[in-house]
């Protein structure tokens, strides 16, 4: 995670589940393109041919819900989406999100002061959530520092490479 | 201060005397469980390192569910993608079509998981086991492949929620009632991170199936894991399944929970799960205006011998109704048998059901039963989120397998006791 994360937000509600944010019938490949294909198709059929690089999801509780399949942050990352930030995120997800590299940020309060569209720039060091339209700031809920050692790592497999004395 | 169940079995992994909700722990792993659309995803990563071995073959288990037998090429190719990683890293555990069974009826059945152990699935689900008294929860593929090479897996110890169950169920109320009322009441994130610890004089009187399928749907709640301390009924099952020594853990009296909930068992009507969340539960009497166009009695919720004995028992002597397509997938090859031996699958046929071979299939809208736009099931399956068995604008109301046999008689949501009268 490095620089600054930068786009427009897409705004979801509360118990967004896996099966929204990447459909089981598309579960027959693993190809991260495939799946950013259909991300988040039955939550926003429309939002694959909008999301442009950058961009991100802002949602209420428990993002993530459901399934174990990773596919989920798979696809949202595949799909060029710089960062998730949720009220809160189901567990297996954020377990996910981490191990895979993409950047999730807890912040109840910046999910309320950001509206659909507007220019989101979140800081991954600090966890500083910026609303450029609105010109307002918020702070992410800090993440833990063991944890902190695999994202610094550049996720699991990467920690798994160093623990293994493979690299 | 007591520890809890969970609590002595993460600490034991962790190597430590006691561990307590927050800290983190990096734990050694009994079992690490992969399907066919998890364990691609994890093989491609192993394989990318070029490590020859695995951190132990005979602790891995790959279970080829979800799609098989293959439904397309694309899972077919997934399914090949695990046959090939198990011969060429000699895993122990691999079951292909014709042994296969749904995952977390499997595993238990077979003795590979046992009272005790530590394991991850990369299948939501997993927290199944906790029935039996261990510790097991859902990951993703990442955390599997690092678990297939160090044979670890890093937890934060989860805050401990108790459940305490008591008085008489009412006729047709089983673990699946129990389980859809109790997340009703929490919600989908109401014990996120969180154990469900479930006990009380109304859990030691359920059956073992029952207590998986409660077990089974504590991440429905947003829960690490669901677990059961261990009784005679779970070392009834588990004499002459276990393939390795187990250990029983019991909770502390003084152990500490953040939430503890007393529950009346006797109040609790048979339950049904409305679209578009397990929690949006109701009485099936408040759901009897319902039209449905299929049902679905299986899954790893509720695909278990127990489960198609009380289908049947509904069914017997009654036809589906001519609206509906009533599909029955058991589990596993050996509860296939078993029911082939007790009668059960000539009633179902003699009913006109579809009887499929085990599959998790049309639970998560993969094959077998997928939904058209519009169309309705009643499932004993775990989810009814959107698009979940089909068409985005298809229906699913979650059931016990009571439920879903007499709404299949009815061809619309309906109380056992409507099929068979209040006197059976």
């Amino acid at each position: 995670m490095e620089g600054v994360l930068k786009g427009r937000a897409f705004k979801f509600g509360d118990d967004i589940n896996t099966d929204e944010i990447i459909p089981a019938r598309y579960l027959n490949t693993s190809d991260p393109k495939e799946l950013a294909k259909h991300v988040m198709e039955d939550a926003d059929p429309k939002f694959p041919e909008k999301v442009k690089p950058g961009d991100v999801i802002v949602a209420g509780k428990n993002f993530g819900c459901g399934s174990s399949r990773e596919h989920a942050p798979i696809a949202i990352k595949a799909a060029g989406v710089s960062a998730v930030i949720a009220k809160s995120f189901a567990r297996i997800f954020y377990r996910n999100a981490i191990n895979i590299g993409l950047p999730i940020f807890e912040s109840p309060e910046a999910v309320e002061g950001i509206e659909e569209g507007d220019i989101v720039e979140v800081n991954p060091e600090t966890g500083v959530i910026k609303n450029l339209t609105k010109g307002t700031e918020y702070k992410a809920t800090p993440i833990p520092s063991d944890i902190r050692k695999i994202i610094d790592a550049g996720g699991l497999m990467e920690y798994a490479k160093q623990k293994l004395g493979l690299k | 201060m007591g520890m809890t169940i969970t609590q002595k079995i993460l600490a034991e992994h962790a190597g430590r005397e006691e561990v307590y909700p927050g800290e983190l722990v990096m734990c050694k792993v009994d079992i690490a469980l992969a399907n066919d659309v998890t364990a691609p995803i994890a093989i491609k990563q192993v394989k990318e390192l070029g490590v020859k071995e695995v951190w132990d073959r005979e602790r891995i288990a790959l279970v080829p569910d979800h799609f098989v037998p293959a439904k397309d090429i694309k899972a077919a190719q997934q399914v090949k993608m695990m046959r090939d990683f198990a011969r060429e890293f000699k895993i122990k555990h691999f079951w292909p079509e014709g042994r296969v069974g749904i995952e977390h009826a499997l595993l238990p059945e077979q003795g590979v998981v046992v009272p005790g152990d530590v394991v991850i699935g990369a299948d939501s689900h997993t927290c199944t086991y906790g029935a039996l008294g261990a510790f097991s929860t859902g990951v993703g593929s990442t955390d599997m492949a690092y678990a297939w090479l160090t044979g670890e897996v890093w937890f934060k110890v989860p805050e401990q929620m108790k459940f305490i169950y008591y008085g008489k169920r009412k006729k047709w109320v089983g673990g699946k009632d129990i389980i859809l009322y109790v997340i009703g009441m929490i919600g989908v994130d109401g014990a996120l991170y969180k154990t469900m610890e479930h006990t009380g004089e109304a859990i030691r009187e359920l059956p073992m199936d029952d207590r998986f399928t409660i077990c089974n749907m504590a991440i429905e709640a947003g829960a690490k894991n669901g677990i059961i301390e261990p009784d005679e009924k779970t070392l009834e099952y588990v004499k002459g399944r276990a393939k390795r020594p187990y250990k029983l853990y019991k909770s502390d009296p003084d152990a500490e929970y953040s939430e503890v909930y007393e529950i009346d068992v006797s109040k609790i009507e048979p339950q049904v799960a409305f679209p578009y969340l397990p929690s949006n539960t109701r009485p099936v009497s408040e759901a009897t205006h319902i039209t449905i166009d299929q049902v679905v009695i299986g899954s790893c919720t509720n695909g278990r011998i127990s489960d198609l004995r009380v289908a049947a028992q509904i069914l017997k002597g009654k036809k589906v109704n001519p609206n509906v397509r009533c599909i029955v997938i058991p589990a596993t090859q050996e509860i296939y048998r078993q029911a082939l031996k007790e009668g059960l699958i000539d009633i179902f046929l003699e009913a006109e059901c579809v009887v499929s071979t085990p599959t998790c299939g049309p639970c998560l809208g993969g094959h077998m039963g997928i939904l058209a736009k519009g169309e309705r099931a009643v499932a004993t399956t775990n989810r009814n989120f959107v698009g979940r068995m089909g068409h985005p604008e298809s229906e699913v109301y979650l059931s016990s397998p009571a439920v879903a046999a007499a709404s299949a008689v009815m061809g619309r949501i309906a109380h056992p006791e409507e099929v068979v009268g209040e006197s059976n």
